[in-house]
């Protein structure tokens, strides 16, 4: 086993720990719009680029879609490229994020998790992302600065992998791990350097007859975003799918690797069992809501309630499988939704982890708890409720209601 | 041979091989074909091509076929300012880092009306007002063709088009074409023209100017879409040619600001009786067909009258004055 | 154009294009033929710069120009441009 490297510990928030991790991963191009909660991100980059500290060329575009446009197109030259978002900016890139993965290019994307509007909110909760969901990019969220630092420089050679190929977006809640100043493990930028690597190429067939880098190139000519009739869009369509699929073990190496460098591992890489083994009653949740489950858990558990936490840190590829696994003991669990999906009877969290249980022959009775939107803070009391209702709901055996709001003044 | 300053002969072009090739899927006639072609012409090595979403992008490379021999992108319709924007800042990092060859490598960015006057104009005034180092190539057929023929913010007054129809009420657009060159020279860039590609050799030694500047380059390019506008497939290298003759489409450049015009206008505007009325050019155009109806007289005598105008307030810019007697 | 089309393991990714276009020819869209009077025309290749397709060339070795009617879509600019009239749009 390899030795852990030696990392110092610095103060920085969410967004700071982006940049430095994009400052350290020899990022060649930067296309970015600013948009609460990440600005951070981007003006703490810009410091690096005007005080010289990054190779980097740093495009500071009039709008998020034209980020995302300049990002594509960069990484189809063959850059290595970098943006951060959220809410409205994501929004807006929605076209781009489709063309983007289409095009197969690997452009990282920080999104520091937040509200959509209308109204207008600036804080925290997942419908930006989770509204992307059908957009072929690979989706992590982490659980806090530490973790987000971690996945931004693991996202490099996620999306770069030469079975992989696809975009990724690492989610940080906003202003909860955007904002918020914690102590963290930095690795020297050497390591850094040796991890992320530099960017590798697959090769495709061009009109040419040759065979060449995917990437474009004077010398060796290709032609990118073609118009593809019915006879051939859909064959494009399932070579994407079959790069998620292949992500779901790229996303456990690359998470492995790591973890064997840093000494930190976030479960396999694609899910987080906290004291899942033998609990009878689980919440399912992404991102920072995560922290204060593991606190209420650990409160629980002392008190003899068989409590546990499944924490969803790659929610695309989303690994069924493995949820269905992790709580097939479990008796009853609650699906914490930070988004909403208007109509659709309950949130998408739901609705993806009720589908992987299906067909499972043993598996909890599930129900959806829509808490968080706009920021709304959730407190240790609040989750210590679903808790409790989960207990109760182990002697009633009643789900009703499936869907219900936590927090919500009703 | 000069090309940025003129100097080549049909020759030198015809013997240039075609990078924007056969085989593409535009219409007989189609100018803004020519256009792509004479423009490839102007390029001097290694360059890549972005295009937005328009007739030239679908024509071009309908999957798995492709008419370019340079590296080529399309995104998408909006795009083709930050295409430009992206390819320029990967290849000035990635050469400053030797990743890549250590040569010049000039981007071309190719859109029609909408993805220049509309729905394109955002990243193209954000791409020039960042001063990256680009052409970019508006063929202006003066509505979205592609969708079939629907009318954009290029589309003159007057014209019928699918989304501007010449019904009972309403005689065709009612608004004027966006002055979408001059709104490039207000960006302070480095160099803009317009060009018609009957008059070839101005086109090419313009566009190869524009790939020449070191920064922003804007080449309005005036090209008739015979299905659109209802004219000849034959005809539309003359309609090119009428459209400077009658001052519809003057032409001129404007480096650093300055305005100046280019040869085929100034010999209208020095030899004012060369210049022709415009219904000459109107009247060979299924789209201005309704305007030959008494009804809409008044509408031939405005844009008669609109086109003076203008014609009159581009000379004063690039300070040329009508000789005493012709006025 | 009449060949299986390939499945989505035989093809490259993102939709890169592995036909050049010269390969399919436009010429059957045609409806007129351009043909050319050798005695009136004067080599001034002005046809071949207007020519939407490129499908008049120049031929250095032979010193004159060719019709590639493979790609020729019959559009008769090359007519209507001629300074001499020495092109002739013959319907088919």
């Amino acid at each position: 086993m390899k030795n852990v490297a030696k990392q110092e510990t610095h103060g920085l928030n969410g967004d700071e720990a982006v940049a430095l991790a994009v400052k350290q991963a020899d990022v060649d191009v930067v296309a970015a719009y600013p948009i609460t909660p990440q600005t951070i991100i981007v003006e703490k980059f810009s410091e690096y680029v005007a005080n010289g500290e990054v190779q980097t060329e740093y495009i500071c575009t009039e709008s998020e879609h034209s980020a995302m446009a300049a990002c594509l197109a960069a990484s189809a030259t063959g850059a290595r490229v970098f943006t951060a978002s959220a809410s409205a900016g994501l929004a807006l890139m929605h076209e781009m994020l489709f063309v983007t993965s289409g095009c197969r290019a690997p452009v990282i994307m920080a999104v520091a998790n937040r509200a959509l509007s209308a109204p207008l909110n600036i804080h925290g909760d997942h419908s930006d992302a989770i509204a992307e969901r059908d957009s072929g990019w690979i989706q992590l969220y982490a659980e806090n600065a530490q973790e987000v630092y971690d996945s931004v420089l693991q996202a490099f050679r996620i999306g770069e992998h030469l079975d992989v190929q696809l975009p990724v977006m690492v989610g940080l809640d906003g202003f909860t791990l955007s904002h918020t100043l914690e102590n963290m493990s930095v690795l020297p930028d050497g390591v850094v350097k040796d991890f992320v690597k530099t960017r590798q190429f697959p090769v495709v067939l061009t009109h040419e007859g040759k065979t060449v880098p995917f990437k474009l190139d004077p010398e060796k000519p290709l032609t990118l975003g073609p118009v593809a009739l019915p006879n051939y869009y859909f064959e494009f369509k399932r070579q994407q799918e079959e790069a998620m699929k292949n992500a779901t073990k790229v996303i456990g190496q690359i998470h492995d690797e790591y973890s064997q460098l840093t000494g930190r591992s976030y479960g396999d890489g694609l899910i987080e069992n906290y004291r899942l083994d033998d609990a009878e009653i689980a919440m399912v949740c992404l991102g920072s809501t995560a922290g204060t489950v593991k606190v209420v858990v650990d409160d629980l558990r002392e008190k003899g309630i068989k409590a546990g936490l499944l924490r969803i840190r790659s929610y695309r590829p989303f690994p069924a499988e493995r949820i269905a696994r992790a709580l097939g003991s479990v008796k009853a669990a609650a699906v914490m939704d930070r988004s909403m999906s208007f109509g659709g009877v309950g949130g998408a969290l739901f609705h993806e982890v009720r589908h992987a249980l299906y067909d499972s022959t043993n598996r909890p009775s599930l129900v959806d708890y829509i808490y968080g939107l706009g920021g709304r803070d959730t407190s240790p009391t609040q989750i210590r409720q679903v808790f409790e209702d989960l207990q109760k709901s182990l002697q009633t055996k009643r789900v009703e209601p499936l869907v219900r709001y936590l927090g919500l003044r009703e | 041979m000069e090309i940025s300053e003129g100097k080549f002969t049909a020759k030198d072009i015809a013997e240039k091989p075609d990078l924007f090739l056969s085989g593409h899927r535009a219409c007989a006639g189609c100018a803004p074909a020519t256009v792509l072609r004479l423009i490839m012409k102007a390029t001097r090595g290694p360059t890549i091509v972005t295009n937005a979403t328009g007739c030239m992008e679908v024509s071009s490379t309908i999957y798995p076929y492709t008419s370019w021999a340079t590296p080529w992108l399309h995104t998408a319709f909006e795009t083709a300012g930050s295409n430009a924007s992206g390819i320029e800042a990967a290849l000035k990092i990635l050469r400053k880092k030797g990743r890549i060859k250590d040569q010049q490598v000039d981007v071309v960015a190719f859109a029609g009306d909408g993805g220049t006057y509309d729905i394109g104009i955002q990243a193209l005034s954000g791409a020039v007002e960042r001063g990256h180092d680009f052409l970019f190539v508006l063929y202006d057929n003066e509505a979205y063709m592609n969708t079939g023929i629907q009318r954009s913010g290029g589309t003159p007054y007057g014209a019928s088009t699918t989304t501007s129809q010449a019904g009972a009420l309403v005689p065709g657009k009612q608004e004027q074409k966006k002055p979408i060159a001059d709104i490039m020279v207000a960006h302070d860039m480095p160099y803009v023209a317009t060009a018609s590609p009957y008059y070839w050799k101005d086109l090419i030694t313009k566009a190869r100017k524009g790939i020449e500047v070191n920064g922003p380059a804007f080449l309005h390019v005036f090209a008739p879409c015979p299905r659109g506008w209802r004219s000849e497939s034959s005809k539309s290298i003359e309609l090119s040619k009428l459209a400077v003759e009658t001052c519809i489409f003057p032409l001129w450049e404007a480096t650093n600001g300055e305005y100046q015009l280019s040869i085929p206008s100034k010999v209208i505007a020095l030899a004012p009786q060369k210049k022709k009325p415009v219904k000459e050019y109107l009247q060979v155009q299924g789209r201005f067909r309704h305007l030959f109806t008494p009804k809409n007289e008044k509408m031939l005598e405005e844009i008669q009258h609109r086109t003076d105008e203008k014609w009159n307030r581009l000379l004063k810019k690039c300070n040329v004055t009508v000789p005493a007697q012709a006025k | 154009m009449s060949q299986k089309d390939k499945t989505w393991k035989e093809i490259s990714p993102a939709g890169v294009c592995w036909k050049s276009s010269q390969t399919y020819l436009t010429g059957d869209w045609k409806s007129f033929t351009p043909v050319r009077d050798t005695e009136k025309c004067t080599k001034c290749l002005i046809c071949t710069i207007y020519c939407p397709d490129g499908a008049i060339h120049w031929d250095p070795k032979k010193d004159d120009i060719e019709f590639d009617l493979n790609f020729c879509k019959g559009c008769g600019i090359c007519a209507n441009e001629c300074p001499t009239k020495a092109i002739v749009m013959k319907g088919e």
